[in-house]
């Protein structure tokens, strides 16, 4: 059997799509892979098996009910068992918060093993490229260590991965879940209709420019609506509580890369164009004709959104 | 309370860098150093624990000697001692195994109650290093905090993380290690009289070498490059100038 391990992210209902962009970064090496599912029930993993087992050769689950809240300590402990058990060289997974605070965990507990974070490309089965100062530098690492545990930028891994011919075993791991002192309270969910920024073919991103958090709704959401287009937002209104954190995009903030990307009131400061500077299109609306998002912007407006917007909402509309 | 934080030096956000002629890093000459603003962050954050709770704050960094000056500012803002291990990382430019082991024995000698770290720096984006600490000394961990409570009486930490799609609360017992995230606090300005007295607060320096960590690079930086420009795009004339331009790409959407 292969030695590649896919970690799966999900939410008791379905795999997350950062999974999917894993397998399809691990198959730049080997169509040969196993996912491993930490599933509080046999409901659950049967119910995520049936999701993948068209990409992988191979399904492990370990069912605990612990797992229905993932904990970053717990799922470094179950993934390092599997790994040393059955001698895994490789353990991918699709950049998230969960992962990104799970996989140095596991790094940390396996013998001779390293780990890179949110690779952009795979260059060989032990070199890859990965962005540093904000996507400023790309720069290329090989990895020395016996075992590799590598997170994938989820913007530069998209599409569905193929079908794997075979049938794949599937199967499960007993395995004891010790106690940690660690555990879960509450979970508030941003609550929104529109599509999330990881899914969303058009974004339509509002900065400090607007002003007010009242022109950031009057303005934002009926050009989002027209495109059912994600909302997103700089830093800078984050802080200032006019949007959930969440919407934040950026170096330190989610990554995104849709087909089309509307930067209203956002001067393009390097942490925010790090997070958006895969996008396909993109489209700047700014009062200052030197602001630094017209740099990387395919086409700019310059002048006042509050005029600009209600009439671009306007003729989006006639024309879909 | 004892409180530990770590910051790190690292090139300013507003550089604009350029890579060497080989490839092999990028240009160092005048280039602008800060404090990790996440790392600013956790000394702010240990800081108002310590208003709250009372206490000592510790704080480590891992650099060269010039890493000294970012130790004096956390000094400047309100931390106690400091501790550099003296450390030229340039030819190992992603070790979190190093950090996390130095931090690590520092964390053995020192047992804080309560770790505070940046959630990533912003020169290599890993984020790794904190996760990793807390995973040698089996804490638990909260990563990316909104918010930070701690129950001194019954030893026990809450804490809200930026999740994915929302807010998390989570509890875990002490010594655990906590990162930030943005929103946590708005780091404090060291006034003139803290820097002042941050002057006298002792600073001990350890040679990386007399950690007696032997650990071998498990990485080779083959290659840095600039980001690839993106095509120079136009500045329009008017909504229907746009319209015009986005026509063609919404059909294909």
């Amino acid at each position: 059997m292969g030695k590649h391990l896919i970690v799966v992210e999900h939410d008791n209902i379905n795999i997350l799509k950062p999974t999917y962009c894993a397998i399809l970064a691990s198959n730049e090496v080997t169509k040969d892979t196993t996912a491993l599912i930490l599933a509080k029930d046999q409901t659950v993993f049967n119910l995520l098996s049936k999701q993948i087992e068209n990409h992988v050769s191979q399904v492990y689950g370990i069912c605990n009910e612990s797992f229905q809240n993932s904990i970053a300590q717990s799922y470094a402990m179950a993934i390092e068992h599997v790994v040393n058990n059955q001698k895994f060289e490789y353990v991918w997974a699709g950049s998230s918060s969960f992962i990104k605070e799970t996989m140095p965990r596991l790094t940390a507990r396996l013998k001779n093993a390293s780990m890179i974070s949110d690779i952009q490309r795979v260059i060989s089965k032990d070199t890859f490229e990965r962005p540093m100062w904000a996507g400023d530098i790309i720069t290329k690492v090989r990895m020395l260590s016996d075992i590799k545990v590598i997170t994938v930028r989820p913007t530069d891994f998209q599409g569905k991965p193929g079908s794997i011919e075979g049938t794949c075993n599937i199967s499960e791991i007993v395995h004891e879940i010790a106690e940690i002192s660690t555990k879960f309270v509450s979970f508030d969910a941003v609550k929104s209709d529109r599509p999330s920024l990881a899914d969303a073919s058009v974004i339509v991103s509002g900065g400090r420019g607007l002003k007010t958090p009242d022109n950031f709704n009057k303005l934002i959401f009926p050009l989002a609506d027209t495109l059912n287009a994600a909302v997103g937002a700089s830093r800078a209104i984050c802080d200032a509580d006019w949007v959930p954190n969440d919407w934040q995009v950026g170096q330190t903030g989610k990554v995104v890369a849709p087909a089309l990307y509307f930067a209203i009131g956002i001067s393009g400061a390097i942490q925010h164009v790090a997070g958006m500077r895969g996008s396909k299109v993109i489209v700047a609306i700014n009062k200052d004709v030197e602001a630094p998002i017209f740099q990387v912007a395919d086409y700019g407006l310059v002048g006042d959104a509050l005029e600009i917007l209600p009439e671009l909402t306007e003729k989006i509309k006639n024309i879909l | 309370m004892k409180f530990l934080v770590t910051v790190k030096r690292v090139v300013d956000y507003e550089a604009k860098l350029k890579v060497l002629e080989d490839k092999s890093f990028i240009n160092m000459e005048n280039i602008n150093m800060i404090t990790n603003p996440f790392d600013e962050i956790g000394v702010e954050a240990a800081i108002q624990l310590k208003e709250k709770f009372g206490g000592e704050i510790v704080v480590v960094s891992i650099g060269n000697e010039e890493s000294q000056q970012n130790i004096r500012t956390a000094l400047a803002m309100g931390a106690d001692r400091g501790i550099l291990i003296n450390h030229d990382a340039q030819g190992e430019f992603i070790n979190t195994e190093i950090t996390a082991r130095a931090l690590h024995k520092i964390c053995e000698e020192e047992k804080p109650d309560v770790i505070i770290m940046g959630k990533q720096a912003i020169d290599t984006d890993n984020h790794q290093t904190s996760e990793y600490l807390s995973e040698l000394l089996s804490i638990g961990n909260a990563s990316q905090a909104n918010t930070i409570e701690l129950d001194v009486d019954n030893k026990t930490a809450t804490v809200k993380k930026e999740a994915d799609g929302g807010l998390e609360t989570v509890t875990t017992s002490l010594p655990c290690l906590i990162t930030t995230d943005l929103r946590l606090n708005e780091p404090r300005y060291a006034s003139l009289p803290g820097i002042m007295k941050a002057k006298r607060k002792p600073l001990k320096k350890v040679d990386l070498k007399d950690l007696n960590i032997n650990v071998q690079s498990k990485f080779e930086m083959l290659e840095f490059n600039t980001q690839p420009e993106r095509e120079a795009g136009q500045i329009l004339e008017s909504v229907d100038a746009l319209m015009e331009k986005l026509n063609p790409v919404m059909k294909t959407i």
